[in-house]
C-alpha cells in the first residue's frame, strides 16, 4: 500500500479535469452510480412484486417479461436483484461506517498519543486481523442468530482493524510535518490538531480504503447470505439467491448468472473507482504534467 | 576568445513544455578544463538547460536550436547513443544528496554499476576502479567500505559518492546542479574544491549550475546569468561581475551582499531582566541499541547550554548541520523537552509544563520555519492559516476581528487582504515565507525564533525578506533567535552571535566582533568556509 498522503497542491478545477479524462474513475464511478440509482429506485418501482410467489411461472427463462427469468416460486429475478442492491450496499455501507466511525479515531489516538497506548491499541488490532475475518463473522452471526443487523456489526468489526492501520500510518506521515509544529507553536493541542490538520490530510487516503472496504463488504454480505446468516427471507439477497440456485444450476442457470453478475459487476465498479481516486492523488501521475 | 575548441556548445536553444516556453534562445559553451558558471533564480531555467543537454527532459518538453557535445548533436542522437554518453563523457552531480542515492543498494554497487554498464568490466576490476574513486573523493576505505548503505553516510559524505558516481569514468564533461545547496557552509567548502581538484587533475569541463553569485564567482572561469530562460549576460567571470554591466547582474550581486538597514530598536518599556534565559540545557537522545538490554552512549544534541536574550535583541545562533541549533530552538519553542536544564521566558520556567500553563509564554513567541513549502497546511486557507496563532488569546475575536487582524498582519508583511481567500499553494517560496511571519506576528510576540528562514529563498527574494525582519524589529520590537549556517544572514541582521559546535556553545559575542575575528576553531571553520561575493571577485581581478 502505499501512503502518500502529499496530495494537495492542486486545484479542484484541475483534480475534476484529471478525474475525467481517468478512464477507471470514470467508469467505476458510473457503475456505482448506476447500482445505487437501482437501489434508490427500488423504493419506488420494481418490474414485478416479490413477495407474491407465482408457482405458474416458476423457473422460466429469460424473457421479455421477466428479463433475467425467474426461480423456482417464479418471483421475477430482476426485480430481487433491485432490491437485493439495496440490502447489499445497506449492509456494506454500515460496515465501512462502523470501521471508520470506530478505526479512524483508533488510529489517530495511536498516532498523536504514540508510546503505550499506540502499542496497546495496534497491537489488539493485530488480534483481530488475526482472525480469518469471512469465518469470525460467521461464528458471529452463529451465536447472536442470523440476519442482516448481525452481519452488519459481524463485517463492521473487521473494517476496524483496517481503517485504524491506513489512518494511523496517514497520521504518523503528517505528524513530522512543519505545518504541525507550526499548530503547536500556536498552542493547540493533539485533539484539535488532529481534527484541523491531520484529518482533511489523510481524507483522500481513507476514502480510497472505504471503496476497497466497502467491496470487500458487498462479498461478505454475500458470503454471510450464501450460507444463510444474512438477511433473512423473504429480503432477497445477492448471495442467497446465489444460494438457491446451486441446485438448479442444470435446469436454470440463469438463476445464478445474474446475481453472480451483479456482485462482480459492482465490486469491479468499486475497484475501479478505489483505482482511479488513487491514481488521482499518487504524486508519480502528478508529476508528468 | 575562442583558443580551445568547444567540449559543449549549445546554440540558441529553446524549450516549450507543454507549450509553455521554458528556454528561449539560449547560447552557452563550455571548454575542455574550465569552469562555466550558471547563475539564475528559481524558475530560470537552468536546471532545464543541464536536462536538455543530458536529454533527460520531462516528458511533453519540445527542445529546438543546436546542442552539440564533443561533435555528437545531442537533439537528433539515437537514445542508444545518449545512453552511452550519460554517465560516460557526461557525468551529473545533483542537488540533492538524500535522494539521489538508491537507498537499498550499497555505495560500492552504485559506483561500480556505471563502470560496469559503460565498460563491460568484470566484478573485480570495477569494484577496484569504484574503490580508487571513492579514495579520491574523500571516503577511505578504513571508514568507507563499498559496503556501507547511503544512510549511514552524512549528507556531505552521500554528495562524495554522487560526485564519485559522476566522475567515475572520468567524464569529459560534469554538469553540477546546485551540487552544494543542500550541504552547510564547511561541507559547501569542502565539496566545492574536490570538485575543483577533479577539474584540475582529468581536465574535465565543469558546468556549475548555482543559484549562489559568490560560489560561482569563486569557482568558474567564466559564468552566464539567466533570467527566465533567456541569457542575460555572459562572460569571463571577473569582467562580468566587477563591471556589472547588465542591471540584472548588478541586482543579483546587490541581492547577495545586501544588508538591511536596521534602526535601534526603541525599547518603549524598560522591561526588568531577559526576555529569554537558558540555564545549563541539555537534550540526549537515547544511543542505539546494541542488544536486547545494552544501547549506545546516548546522544547529546544539547550539552549544557546557557545564554540569555534581551527584549528587542537579534541573536543569530548559528553553526553546522547537525550542530544542535534546530534541538534547541524546539526546546525554546517548548515543543520538545530538556533532558535537563531549565528555560524560562520573562522569568518563568517553561519546561514541562502543561499546554495550558504555556498559553501565556506561547502568546510572546512564535516560530517562522526554513521550509516555505512545508509549512502549511496545504488544505486551508490563508485566513485559516494566518489566524491559527490567534487560538491563544484569551477571549476569542470575533469572525470579523480575526479578518481584520489577518488582512493587517499580511498587509505588514508587504501582502493584501485580497491573499486571505488563497491557498497556499497559489504563491511563491517567498510570499509564502511572508505568509509564515505574518502568521508569526499577528499575536505581537516578544521573540521570534526563525529557523533558516531565507536560506531556501533566492537572493533577491531573501533580501527583502531580510529587510522585512529588520523592519519589524524596529517597528514592534521584536526580538529574534535567528538559527542559520549562513554568516551573511547574522551579518546582516543579528546583534550578537552564538557559535554553536557539536550541542555546546563555543563562542559568543557581538557579530561584528565574532565574524571579523573569530576565535573558537568552530567559528574559525565557518568564517573560512563561507563564500563572499566581494571577496570573490577582488579575487578573480587578482588572478587576471
Amino acid at each position: 500500500m502505499t501512503l502518500h498522503t502529499d496530495i494537495p497542491e492542486e486545484r479542484l478545477a484541475d483534480l475534476a479535469g484529471k478525474a475525467l479524462a481517468s478512464r477507471s474513475f470514470v467508469t467505476g464511478a458510473a457503475i456505482v452510480l448506476a447500482v445505487t440509482a437501482v437501489a434508490l429506485l427500488s423504493f419506488l418501482w420494481t418490474p414485478y412484486d416479490i413477495t407474491v410467489l407465482v408457482i405458474d411461472d416458476k423457473q422460466q427463462a429469460p424473457s421479455w417479461a421477466h428479463w433475467f427469468g425467474t426461480d423456482h416460486f417464479g418471483r421475477d429475478i430482476a426485480s430481487m436483484i433491485i432490491i437485493g442492491a439495496r440490502n447489499s450496499i445497506a449492509v456494506a455501507l454500515v460496515a465501512v461506517g462502523i470501521g471508520m466511525g470506530i478505526g479512524v479515531p483508533l488510529g489517530c489516538l495511536a498516532a498523536a498519543r504514540g508510546g503505550l497506548l499506540d502499542e496497546a491499541v495496534m497491537r489488539l488490532n493485530d488480534l483481530v486481523f488475526a482472525f480469518p475475518a469471512l469465518l469470525s463473522a460467521i461464528m458471529i452471526t452463529a451465536i447472536f442468530g442470523p440476519g442482516a443487523v448481525n452481519a452488519i456489526i459481524a463485517i463492521g468489526i473487521f473494517n476496524i482493524p483496517v481503517f485504524a492501520r491506513v489512518a494511523r500510518a496517514g497520521a504518523l506521515a503528517i505528524w513530522p510535518r512543519e505545518f504541525i509544529l507550526a499548530a503547536r507553536a500556536a498552542g493547540k493541542g493533539k485533539t484539535l490538531i488532529t481534527l484541523e490538520h491531520i484529518l482533511p490530510n489523510i481524507a483522500t487516503l481513507l476514502m480510497v480504503q472505504g471503496t476497497i472496504q466497502f467491496a470487500l463488504g458487498i462479498l461478505a454480505e454475500a458470503g454471510l447470505s450464501y450460507v444463510g446468516l444474512g438477511a433473512q427471507p423473504p429480503m432477497p439477497s445477492w448471495g442467497r439467491m446465489l444460494f438457491e440456485a446451486q441446485t438448479r444450476m442444470a435446469s436454470a442457470p440463469w438463476m445464478a448468472i445474474f446475481p453472480g453478475t451483479a456482485i462482480v459487476v459492482t465490486v469491479l465498479g468499486l475497484n475501479l473507482l478505489g483505482d482511479g481516486i488513487s491514481d488521482l492523488i499518487d504524486p508519480k501521475a502528478r508529476r508528468q504534467r | 576568445m575562442n583558443a580551445a575548441p568547444s567540449l559543449l556548445e549549445i546554440a540558441g536553444l529553446s524549450l516549450e513544455i507543454a507549450g509553455r516556453p521554458i528556454l528561449k534562445g539560449v547560447n552557452l559553451d563550455v571548454r575542455s578544463g574550465e569552469v562555466v558558471g550558471l547563475v539564475g533564480e528559481s524558475g530560470s531555467g537552468k536546471s532545464m538547460t543541464a536536462l536538455s543537454i543530458m536529454r533527460l527532459l520531462p516528458p511533453g518538453a519540445r527542445a529546438s536550436g543546436r546542442v552539440t557535445f564533443d561533435g555528437i548533436d545531442i537533439l537528433s542522437a539515437t537514445e542508444d547513443q545518449m545512453c552511452a554518453l550519460r554517465g560516460d563523457d557526461i557525468g551529473m552531480v545533483f542537488q540533492e544528496p538524500m535522494t539521489a542515492l538508491n537507498p537499498v543498494r550499497t555505495i560500492g554497487e552504485q559506483v561500480a554499476e556505471g563502470i560496469r554498464w559503460h565498460t563491460g568490466a568484470n566484478r573485480t576490476d570495477s569494484e577496484a576502479l569504484a574503490r580508487r574513486i571513492l579514495d579520491r573523493v574523500g571516503l577511505p576505505a578504513e571508514r568507507f567500505p563499498l559496503s556501507r548503505y547511503p544512510h549511514e553516510l552524512s549528507g556531505g559524505q552521500r554528495q562524495r559518492v554522487v560526485i564519485a558516481i559522476a566522475c567515475a569514468l572520468k567524464p569529459k564533461l560534469l554538469i553540477a546542479d546546485e551540487p552544494t545547496t543542500a550541504l552547510d557552509v564547511v561541507l559547501q567548502r569542502q565539496v566545492l574544491d574536490l570538485l575543483m581538484d577533479l577539474v584540475q587533475e582529468n581536465r574535465m569541463g565543469l558546468l556549475l549550475i548555482s543559484h549562489d553569485l559568490a560560489v560561482v564567482t569563486e569557482m568558474a572561469d567564466r559564468v552566464t546569468i539567466l533570467r527566465e530562460g533567456e541569457v542575460i549576460e555572459a562572460g569571463e567571470t571577473a569582467r562580468v561581475l566587477s563591471e556589472q554591466r547588465h542591471s540584472y547582474t548588478r541586482q543579483l550581486a546587490q541581492a547577495s551582499v545586501h544588508v538591511p538597514r536596521r534602526n535601534p530598536v526603541v525599547t518603549r518599556a524598560r522591561v526588568k531582566g531577559p526576555l529569554l534565559t537558558v540555564e545549563n540545557v541539555s537534550r540526549h537522545y537515547p544511543g542505539r541499541r546494541l542488544s536486547l538490554l545494552r544501547r549506545d552512549e546516548p546522544i547529546r544534541a544539547v550539552d549544557g547550554v546557557s545564554f540569555s536574550m534581551q527584549p528587542g535583541r537579534s541573536v543569530a545562533l548559528v553553526g553546522r548541520s547537525g550542530c544542535g541549533k534546530s534541538t534547541l530552538a524546539r526546546m525554546i519553542l517548548a515543543l520538545d523537552r530538556p533532558t535537563s536544564g531549565e528555560i524560562r521566558f520573562r522569568g518563568e520556567p517553561i519546561s514541562g509544563r502543561s499546554e495550558a500553563d504555556l498559553k501565556a509564554a506561547r502568546r510572546e513567541m512564535q516560530v517562522v520555519f526554513q521550509d516555505p513549502y512545508g509549512s502549511f497546511d496545504p488544505r486551508q486557507k490563508v485566513e485559516k492559516l494566518v489566524t491559527e496563532p490567534l487560538h491563544l488569546l484569551e477571549t476569542r475575536p470575533s469572525r470579523a476581528e480575526r479578518r481584520d487582524m489577518a488582512a493587517r498582519a499580511l498587509e505588514e508583511v508587504g501582502l493584501s487582504a485580497s491573499d486571505l481567500e488563497k491557498y497556499p499553494h497559489e504563491f511563491s517560496g517567498g510570499q509564502r515565507q511572508r505568509l509564515s511571519i505574518a502568521r508569526a506576528i499577528i499575536i505581537r510576540p516578544k521573540l521570534v525564533v526563525a529557523d533558516e528562514p531565507v536560506s531556501a529563498l533566492d537572493v533577491s527574494i531573501r533580501a527583502r525578506i531580510l529587510d522585512l525582519f529588520a523592519n519589524l524589529n524596529a517597528r514592534l520590537g521584536i526580538a529574534y533567535l535567528f538559527i542559520t549556517h549562513d554568516l551573511t544572514v547574522a551579518r546582516a541582521i543579528t546583534d550578537e552571535v552564538l557559535v554553536m559546535h557539536e550541542g555546546r556553545i563555543v563562542e559568543r559575542g557581538r557579530t561584528n566582533e565574532v565574524l571579523d575575528n573569530p576565535r573558537s576553531e568552530a567559528a574559525r571553520a565557518l568564517v573560512e568556509a563561507a563564500p563572499d561575493l566581494n571577496r570573490a571577485i577582488a579575487r578573480k581581478m587578482q588572478e587576471q
